[in-house]
């Protein structure tokens, strides 16, 4: 006999809704079409609320919880787009566009980038704070493809995917805070690391940091579509 | 009725944001009955107007002269608007911001100079340190990014401020359209 289900009722916005036990408040609402914002999380890799743009409401919590990382309980009551998470939403974004150079107009991304995309879904039309304009590394030094530290929101979606699905663990972050950056092997060249040039990390990267050099101009859209359908074949073996 | 005076500034752009809105083609005619250009590179006032209705603002603030353009227009603009990127973000002019004004101009004029090397310090004005949007030195009433901007998002959001409508911006643009 199969355990039974452990289900947990909840609200979302209004909605009534159940779930099992152990799922986290976004794949729940995305079940059943309530949108949320996301950015750092990715379908098929492991998740770590780094972005901060699914933060939600939860009532009778006076802290904002990032969806992709927080479970469901029971009789918890989910707020996804107030008025104040939509400020926080655009701050958030503003931040990261003031945080490194993310110049669309020359990006190779230029049309194909979530963060693009997100500011424009969001209502970011400028950024209320000063650009902090910091000298950042390009390297180059791979023969198929380049990493722009100017474009990096430090998703750690490369990492995830490097180590998890790939299995080689090259990416990893360096530093700390503003000055962390992702880094190859012990910050060694992209191109003189352990990398298996699997490419994976370029298909997954929202923005125009990792690219592959055969694309020019804005014309580099990404499919990271494959990894749900990866770990189904994997785990159907 | 009096027609409305409008006005285009050119500040550190590439003046595509002035050519997409001279390809608003046609409709510059059904344009031309309700606003008068007062201020424009097109046309040939040469002072800033003491009084205009609506000021579309290109390119960042990246000279001396950059920064006393833009609070002259502010000061006698009803309804300043930042159109495109530079203005509204800084975009490709700011891109020097990282290394300097000083590395720009040694490779422009001293290093990359065949002959005559030196860097231009009469007629032309200063640059600034840093190039920023114009909305760090100015109130900005209205933000249309874009690089540039569609003639489309000019004809609709003129359109708009010119009637009075509601204007969804994110609907018509964004950063790099």
């Amino acid at each position: 006999m199969s355990p039974a289900v452990d289900v947990k009722t909840l609200v979302i916005d209004d909605k009534e809704v159940s779930a099992r036990a152990g799922q986290t408040i976004l794949e729940v609402a995305r079940e059943h079409n309530i949108y949320i914002p996301t950015l750092c999380h990715l379908e098929g890799i492991s998740d770590v609320g780094a972005c901060r743009l699914c933060l939600v409401e939860i009532k009778g919590s006076n802290k904002l919880l990032p969806a992709c990382v927080t479970s469901v309980f029971e009789g918890m009551q989910v707020s996804t787009n107030t008025e104040r998470l939509q400020t926080h939403r655009r701050t958030i974004l503003e931040l990261l566009l003031a945080e490194r150079n993310h110049i669309c107009s020359v990006c190779v991304a230029n049309g194909h980038c979530e963060l693009q995309s997100l500011c424009q879904e969001q209502g970011v039309t400028h950024v209320h704070l000063p650009y902090r304009n910091p000298e950042l590394p390009v390297d180059a030094s791979h023969e198929r493809f380049t990493a722009d530290h100017n474009r990096c929101i430090l998703c750690t979606r490369c990492v995830r995917v490097c180590s998890e699905i790939e299995g080689a663990h090259v990416w990893d972050v360096m530093g700390r805070g503003i000055d962390s950056l992702i880094i190859s092997d012990l910050n060694d060249p992209w191109g003189k690391s352990s990398c298996t040039r699997c490419g994976k990390c370029v298909q997954v990267c929202p923005t125009g940091a990792l690219f592959d050099k055969s694309k020019v101009g804005s014309d580099h859209p990404k499919y990271p579509d494959f990894l749900p359908y990866l770990n189904l074949m994997r785990e159907a073996r | 009725m009096s027609k409305l005076k409008l006005a285009t500034v050119w500040l550190d752009g590439c003046s595509g944001c002035h050519m997409s809105f001279l390809d608003m083609d046609e409709r510059l005619i059904e344009l031309a009955d309700i606003v008068d250009i007062v201020y424009s590179p097109i046309v040939d006032a040469k002072e800033f107007p003491d009084e205009v209705d609506i000021a579309l603002v290109e390119g960042a603030v990246a000279s001396e002269a950059d920064e006393h353009k833009i609070k002259k227009v502010r000061a006698h603009s009803k309804l300043l608007v930042a159109m495109g990127d530079c203005a509204v973000a800084g975009n490709v002019p700011s891109m020097r911001n990282p290394i300097g004004p000083e590395a720009i101009l040694n490779r422009a004029y001293i290093e990359n100079a065949d002959c005559q090397q030196q860097i231009p310090c009469v007629v032309v004005p200063r640059l600034l340190k840093i190039v920023r949007p114009i909305h760090e030195f100015v109130k900005v009433d209205v933000f249309l990014p874009g690089c540039p901007p569609s003639a489309d998002t000019f004809h609709a959001a003129l359109t708009a401020l010119i009637t009075g409508e509601p204007l969804d911006i994110p609907a018509l643009t964004r950063f790099g359209a």
